[in-house]
C-alpha cells in the first residue's frame, strides 16, 4: 500500500448535497400536494402543478433523488472502510453521481409534462428507464468492484444488503418495464390487464422491499454498530435475516392485488409470505436494539445515534403494520385508503428519512474533518422529525380507517350508509392535520440542509488513508465484525468500569 | 466446524461471485413460482365476449386518462364485496382487461372508482364536471382540467403507429381501422377523446354477468 492512497471522499459528499436538495424539494412538493387535497384550487389552473402530475414527482424525487442518492452516498462511503481500499474506478463514481442527477432531474421534468408509463415507482418513460440501467450497471461496477480489490478476507454484511439493492432492483426494473416504445415519450407495457398488474407488483413491492427496505438496512448495518461504537449483537442473526429477508421478499407483492381480478392463489401466497416476513424484519430491529443496548448513555447525546435508532423504531411499526395490512380481511378495509398512505410515509419519514438523516450527521462532519455547526439545531431537527411523523401517520390513520369502514357500511335495509361525496367530505380535518404534520418535516428538513450546509461551507473533505490492514483482519480468524474497528465498551450502559 | 452450513456461509461471506449468485438465485424464487405462471396463464389474457377492444377515439382518451395521472386517484377494480357492488356496479373481472396496456386499476381511491362510469352519466355532464368539478359537485377536491377542451386529440403522438404497436401485441386493430384513425380523431378535442373513453369503461360486460 503506499501512503498516498485516500479514500474518495468528495463523490460521497457531493451525493449527500444533492440528496439533500432532493429531500428539501421533494417533501415541498409533497406539502403542496397535501395542500392540494384541502384547496383543490392550489394548482392555479397550470396542468403541470395538476394532482395527477405532481405526485408522481413527489414520489419519484424522494425515492430516487432523496433516497437513491443517500444510498450512493452511504454505499460509497461504507463500501471504501469496510473493504480498507478506496472506491474502484472513482471517475466512474463521479460519472455515476452527475448522470443519476441528470436522468432525476429531466425524469422529473418529464412527468410534469405528462410522459408517464403510469406504473407506481416506475412511471418514468423508457428513454430514462434505459438511462437508468445504464448508469445502475455503473453503480454496479464501482461498488462490486470495490469489494473485489478488497484487502480484507470477509464481505461484511453491510454490503450484502447493497448488494442485494443493486442486483434485484437491476432485475425488477428491466423486467417491469419492458415496453414497446411508440414515440420519445410513449411506450405500451408488454404485458396487459392482469399480468401486467401481477408483474407491477412485484415490482412495486420489491422496490420498497429492496431499496427503501433492504438499501437502507444496509446504511443501519454499517452505521448503528460504528455510531453506538458496538458490534452487531449476533452476526449470524444477520446472516439469517439477510437470507431470509431476500427470499421472502420478493413474494409479498400481491397483497396490492387482494379481491383483484387476479387469480386467489396467487393473492393468498403473497398474503402468505408478508405475514412470514415478518420474522426477518423483526430479527433485524432486535439485533439492531441489542446492539445499541450497551450504548444507551450515548442516546441522550448524539444526534445522529437518536435519528439512528428512532429510525429502528419505526422500522420495527412499519414492517409490522404491513403484514398486518397484508392479511385479506385487514385489506378489505386499508385497501385503497389513506391507510396506505399513512403507512408508506411510517416507513419513508420515520424509517427512510430518519437513518438517512443520522448517517448525514455522522458522514458529513468526519469527512470535513470538523464539528457539526450546531449540535443544538441537529436536536431540533430530531424533535421536529418525530413530530411530524407522528401527527403524519395519526391523521392518516384516522383518514383511512374512516374511509374504509364507511365505504363498506351497509344499513339494516342493505343501502350503502354512506354516499362517497360525504365520506370524502369528511376527511378535511385529517388532512389538514397532515398537513401540518407534512409542514413540520419538511422545516426539520431545512434545518438540518442549513446545519450541514455551514458545516461543510468553505471545507474539502479530509484526505482519509485506509488504515494498516491488521492480521486479524486480513482474515486468518474468522471475525466479521473486526473491520469496524469498533470498541465494545466495558461495563454497563457503554459507561467505562 | 459443527455444522456444516455455517462453513458453506463463511465461503459465501468471502467469495464476491458466489454471493451474488446466492442473491440473484435467492431472490428469483418468488418471481419465477409465482409471477412467471401468471404471465402464461392463458385465462388471463384471452379475449372474451366480456373484452372491448378501444376504437381510435377511445384509445387516444385513454392516453390522456394516462398523461393526467387519473389513475393516481381512481380505481378502475371493483371488488366482489356486497358494499363495493352496491356502489360501483357489477365486480371487475380479468378478462376485461385484457386489452389494458398499462393496467389502470390504481392503488387509491381519492375519488370514485371508475370501472363502470360508463353510461352513468351524460357527456354534458363530463364536460361540465371535467372543466370546473365544483360546478357539478359540490364539494369535490377534484382538479379542474380546462386545458383539455383546447388541446386536440390529434397532437398527442401518432395514433397509426401506437395502434400498430399494439397490434404488434396482439391487438385485432385491421389495416382499414389503422387507415381510418387520423381521420376519427380530426378536429376532436382531448376532453371529447377522454369522455369517449370513459363512458365506454366498464360497458363491455356480457349481460349475463350483469
Amino acid at each position: 500500500m503506499t501512503n498516498r492512497e485516500v479514500y474518495h471522499d468528495g463523490v460521497v459528499k457531493r451525493l449527500v448535497q444533492f440528496s439533500i436538495i432532493w429531500a428539501v424539494l421533494g417533501m415541498l412538493v409533497g406539502v403542496w400536494l397535501a395542500a392540494e387535497l384541502i384547496w383543490p384550487g392550489l394548482d392555479f389552473g397550470q396542468f403541470w402543478l395538476s394532482f395527477g402530475r405532481l405526485r408522481p414527482l413527489h414520489t419519484n424525487g424522494i425515492i430516487f433523488g432523496f433516497g437513491v442518492s443517500a444510498l450512493m452516498a452511504t454505499a460509497f462511503y461504507s463500501v471504501q472502510r469496510t473493504s480498507n481500499v478506496p472506491l474502484y474506478m472513482p471517475r466512474l463514481a463521479w460519472i455515476v453521481c452527475y448522470g443519476w442527477q441528470v436522468v432525476v432531474l429531466t425524469g422529473g421534468l418529464s412527468l410534469l409534462a405528462g410522459w408517464t408509463s403510469s406504473k407506481e415507482y416506475a412511471e418514468l418513460e423508457w428513454p430514462f428507464d434505459i438511462a437508468i440501467t445504464i448508469i445502475w450497471v455503473c453503480f454496479a461496477v464501482v461498488f462490486f468492484g470495490t469489494i473485489a480489490t478488497r484487502r480484507i478476507q470477509n464481505i461484511y454484511v453491510s454490503n450484502w444488503f447493497y448488494g442485494g439493492l443493486i442486483i434485484v432492483i437491476a432485475m425488477l426494473h428491466i423486467v417491469n418495464n419492458l415496453a414497446i416504445p411508440v414515440s420519445i415519450n410513449k411506450s405500451y407495457s408488454i404485458y396487459a390487464g392482469a399480468q401486467d398488474a401481477i408483474v407491477q407488483w412485484w415490482y412495486g413491492h420489491n422496490a420498497v422491499g429492496f431499496l427503501l427496505t433492504g438499501g437502507f438496512l444496509g446504511m443501519l448495518y454499517y452505521f448503528l454498530p460504528k455510531q453506538a461504537n458496538q458490534p452487531i449483537w449476533s452476526y449470524r442473526l444477520s446472516v439469517v435475516s439477510f437470507w431470509a429477508f431476500t427470499y421472502t421478499y420478493i413474494w409479498a407483492g400481491p397483497h396490492h392485488l387482494h379481491y383483484n381480478s387476479i387469480p386467489e392463489w396467487v393473492q393468498s401466497l403473497g398474503m402468505v409470505m408478508s405475514l412470514i416476513l415478518l420474522a426477518p424484519s423483526w430479527a433485524t430491529m432486535i439485533n439492531g436494539i441489542m446492539t445499541v443496548s450497551k450504548a444507551w448513555r450515548k442516546l441522550t447525546v448524539d444526534p445522529a445515534l437518536k435519528f439512528i435508532v428512532l429510525a429502528l423504531a419505526f422500522y420495527g411499526l412499519a414492517t409490522f403494520e404491513g403484514p398486518m395490512m397484508a392479511i385479506r380481511s385487514v385489506n378489505v378495509v386499508s385497501h385503497f385508503t389513506d391507510w396506505t398512505i399513512g403507512h408508506v410515509h411510517s416507513g419513508a419519514l420515520g424509517w427512510n428519512a430518519m437513518i438517512t438523516y443520522g448517517t448525514f450527521y455522522f458522514m458529513v462532519p468526519r469527512m470535513m474533518g470538523t464539528e457539526l455547526y450546531s449540535i443544538r439545531l441537529a436536536n431540533i431537527h430530531f424533535w421536529l422529525a418525530l413530530a411530524g411523523t407522528m401527527l403524519y401517520i395519526i391523521s392518516m390513520w384516522g383518514a383511512g380507517v374512516s374511509q374504509g369502514l364507511f365505504w363498506l357500511s351497509i344499513d339494516e335495509i342493505g343501502e350503502l350508509s354512506y354516499s362517497f361525496t360525504d365520506v370524502m367530505a369528511s376527511m378535511v380535518p385529517y388532512y389538514g392535520l397532515r398537513l401540518l404534520g407534512g409542514l413540520v418535516f419538511l422545516t426539520g428538513t431545512i434545518l438540518m440542509a442549513y446545519n450541514l450546509l455551514r458545516t461543510m461551507y468553505g471545507r474539502n473533505t479530509v484526505q482519509v488513508s485506509p488504515p494498516e490492514v491488521l492480521d486479524e483482519i486480513r482474515g486468518t480468524a474468522h471475525n466479521p465484525n473486526a473491520v469496524m474497528g469498533v470498541e465494545p465498551a466495558a461495563g454497563k450502559g457503554g459507561v467505562p468500569a | 466446524m459443527k455444522y456444516h452450513g455455517v462453513t458453506l456461509h463463511r465461503k459465501l461471506e468471502k467469495n464476491m461471485g458466489l454471493l451474488i449468485f446466492g442473491i440473484l438465485f435467492v431472490s428469483s424464487i418468488g418471481g419465477l413460482v409465482q409471477v412467471l405462471p401468471s404471465i402464461f396463464q392463458e385465462s388471463l389474457s384471452t379475449a372474451t365476449e366480456n373484452s372491448h377492444l378501444y376504437t381510435a377515439v377511445e384509445l387516444t382518451g385513454r392516453d390522456v386518462y394516462i398523461k393526467e395521472g387519473c389513475h393516481v386517484c381512481h380505481s378502475q377494480q371493483i371488488r366482489p364485496l356486497l358494499a363495493e357492488v352496491e356502489r360501483y356496479g357489477p365486480y371487475s373481472r380479468a378478462d376485461e382487461f385484457v386489452y389494458d396496456r398499462p393496467f389502470l386499476w390504481g392503488s387509491k381511491r381519492t375519488g370514485p372508482d371508475l370501472h363502470r362510469i360508463g353510461g352513468k352519466y351524460s357527456n354534458a355532464w363530463h364536460e361540465a364536471h371535467l372543466i370546473d368539478p365544483r360546478s357539478v359537485v359540490n364539494n369535490s377536491i377534484m382538479p379542474a382540467y380546462p386545458w383539455l377542451a383546447e388541446w386536440e386529440a390529434l397532437d398527442l403522438g401518432n395514433i397509426q403507429s401506437k395502434m400498430r404497436a399494439l397490434k404488434t401485441l396482439g391487438h385485432p386493430y385491421s389495416e382499414e381501422a389503422i387507415e381510418a384513425a387520423p381521420g376519427q380523431l380530426e378536429g376532436l378535442s382531448q376532453l371529447y377523446a377522454l369522455i369517449s373513453y370513459l363512458q365506454i369503461l366498464g360497458t363491455g360486460l356480457a349481460e349475463e354477468y350483469r
